[in-house]
């Protein structure tokens, strides 16, 4: 290489940024303990001493199996999952003065649980980075994960209700108190599916094009996968009954394929078609009801959630989502302080509401810091994406970095009544194992996709190709391969 | 607990949060050069190279000398020779110095030679052409840095 440049690995920034957002758990449990009980106990720290515990597992795990991995994907990702436990056992804690209960242990009640789960999500993501060396070695299984993909997603479409519907939308199997959400891992699967057809078959989308309104829009036979996908889309909002869980899958879909082809006409015909899709579905649910009805009583909710009408409806009415509301006004510019407000107030604080129970007590202040910390995680993943060497790595980084940031923009939406309310978890917040498990495996994937982006690329062919070839000579001139 | 400790808590909590995102900024601002080598998120598909490539000419640095051919589409893409002072052969024939694989290359396609410190492209009579960025070579021609030499499907540009 005519340029020699130190690379380094980052590791012992990644440690210290660990290092940081553990202190911040720290001190938000110290906060709620001493607004809680009036006094910080000696042992306020165990909580965040154990998640920490956990985080510098699966550092390690990233040190030694991708070195060059991007260093602020952990450390940022822990500060929220972290902040999610705390929170969780902020409620407990909460509801035990309230039922003159002995405080909960570290592993009891919804906080603990959240913490069994980390280490089971950390347990998986190491494993992911430690079985998969490559991620190129995925595309192999890709037509596998698609198909798993679809049907992950479909299951809870088609069993009874009894079994996959909690509050009106049909996303979970439940075996009696336990269950799962498919969905979130169809996500993945379905990303890496997307991606090897969309690498396969870019070029035919990009190329064959009319020219219309200064936009090259693709020919009516190359619509046939977007329309698959919307009209799949479409079921699931009918028959799982989320918009948001659409949503997703759609914008997933349209985006990978924006990133393949580089045309802007794909996004253009995405959003048409989905909110086409969408107005109809909301013009059925008002003539016709049936399957559609759901949807139109969110939207209707989502209109005027104030209404004397939509309040006090005796199912389905806008109490949640008003409490919500009402909860990050109350919390206002720099909120009540961690342990201060009254988030029990609002129904499913623990999962779908989880935002607006913080919100309440770190303000917009603080809520806005989490945001950027969401932002900063999904540019982490697009510059993955934009800085490996392959097509295929690309548009998996790109498709899952696009999926996260959606997933928070739908529930974020929700709850803030920009659109109308889905049931989405917070990624890394909420509680729920599927989730969890999801969304980790989703970071080691972007892990294992920046460690590639940014490892020098001698040291790519040594360990790719075993042991160190010499260079391939060609008539006198040496040549380098960058691209294995 | 006094009222003054609960409210430092507060908004410690909260300034500490700040800080956190900006320590993770100023992480990310270190490593911002690092990695980064392609600045089109998916190698451009054949035939629409050019869209990617297109401003390149005008960032072209002029008073570098080449050192490096980099092939940037097609199938060889990531190979780099390094320039000495040998012309450079390519096409299909296997003693090119280049040998590239493409249904729309010909045997002996095009020729890279150096003089005075400048490279020049020159068309060996090939059935489909070489292109320098939009153009079509007819006879030697001087390739600035970083502008793209069209074969077939393959795209190769000089680098410094």
């Amino acid at each position: 290489m005519s340029r020699i440049r130190q690379w380094k690995t980052r590791r012992n920034a990644e440690l210290g940024l660990l290092a940081f957002a553990m202190l911040l758990v720290a001190a938000f449990g110290a906060t709620v303990e001493a607004n809680q009980f009036d006094e910080i106990r000696p042992n306020f720290w165990v909580p965040a001493a154990l998640i920490g515990i956990l985080f510098l597992g699966l550092h390690v795990v990233v040190r030694f199996t991708a070195p060059f991995a991007d260093p602020v994907l952990l450390p940022a990702v822990a500060l929220i999952n972290g902040i999610g436990v705390a929170f969780l056992r902020r409620l407990d804690i909460a509801r035990a003065i309230a039922n003159d209960e002995p405080v909960p242990g570290f592993f009891a009640e919804t906080g603990g649980r959240q913490l069994a789960w980390t280490l089971l999500s950390l347990i998986l993501a190491a494993v992911l980075l430690l079985l998969l060396r490559d991620h190129k070695v995925i595309s192999r299984y890709a037509y596998t994960l698609g198909l798993v993909g679809i049907v992950l997603m479909m299951i809870p479409a088609v069993l009874p209700g009894s079994i996959s519907e909690v509050n009106g939308a049909k996303l979970w199997i439940r075996f009696g108190s336990f269950s799962i959400q498919p969905g979130e891992f169809a996500k993945l699967a379905l990303v890496s599916f997307f991606a090897y057809y969309l690498v396969r078959k870019r070029e035919v989308l990009s190329l064959a094009s009319h020219r219309f309104l200064g936009i090259d829009f693709p020919r009516g036979r190359d619509l046939g996968p977007v329309v698959t996908v919307w009209l799949f889309s479409l079921l699931v909002l009918v028959f799982e009954k989320d918009l948001g869980t659409a949503l997703l899958y759609f914008g997933l879909f349209v985006v990978t394929l924006y990133v393949a082809t580089e045309r802007s006409s794909w996004l253009i015909i995405g959003l048409v078609l989905f909110f086409g899709g969408v107005y109809v579905a909301y013009l059925l649910g008002s003539t016709i009801g049936g399957p559609f009805a759901n949807f139109y009583d969110r939207a209707e909710l989502w209109l005027d959630p104030f209404s004397q009408e939509n309040y006090t409806r005796e199912s389905g009415n806008s109490y949640q989502l008003v409490q919500g509301l009402l909860g990050l006004g109350t919390g206002g510019l720099f909120g009540t302080g961690p342990g201060a407000g009254s988030p029990g107030k609002v129904p499913e604080v623990r999962t779908d509401f989880i935002f607006a129970g913080l919100g309440e007590e770190v303000g917009l202040f603080g809520l806005s810091a989490l945001l950027v910390v969401y932002l900063l995680i999904v540019e982490r993943g697009l510059h993955a994406a934009l800085a490996v060497r392959d097509s295929f790595g690309k548009l998996v980084a790109g498709g899952l970095a696009f999926t996260l940031g959606l997933q928070v923009f739908v529930i974020l939406g929700g709850i803030t009544g920009l659109i109308p309310l889905t049931g989405q978890t917070t990624p890394f917040l909420s509680a729920g194992g599927s989730s969890l498990m999801a969304n980790w495996l989703l970071i080691a994937m972007l892990l294992r996709i920046s460690d590639a982006a940014r490892r020098p690329a001698n040291s790519l062919a040594e360990r790719t190709s075993g042991p160190k070839k010499a260079p391939t000579q060609l008539h006198g001139a040496m040549t380098e391969v960058i691209k294995p | 607990m006094p009222e003054f400790v609960l409210t430092v808590a507060r908004f410690g909590f909260l300034i500490l949060l700040w800080i956190f995102v900006f320590t993770v900024v100023g992480v990310i601002r270190r490593d911002l050069f690092a990695g980064g080598r392609s600045k089109s998120i998916v190698a451009s598909p054949r035939g629409v190279g050019g869209a990617v490539l297109q401003g390149r000419p005008a960032k072209a640095k002029r008073g570098k000398a080449a050192r490096q051919l980099v092939v940037t589409a097609g199938q060889l893409a990531g190979t780099r020779i390094t320039l000495g002072e040998a012309p450079i052969t390519i096409g299909r024939a296997e003693d090119s110095t280049l040998v590239i694989t493409d249904d729309f290359a010909s045997a002996r396609h095009a020729r890279l030679v150096p003089r005075d410190g400048q490279w020049f492209v020159e068309d060996l009579g090939s059935t489909n052409g070489t292109y320098l960025d939009r153009g079509k070579v007819s006879g030697p021609t001087p390739v600035p840095l970083g502008v793209p030499i069209r074969i077939g499907r393959t795209s190769l540009e000089l680098r410094p």
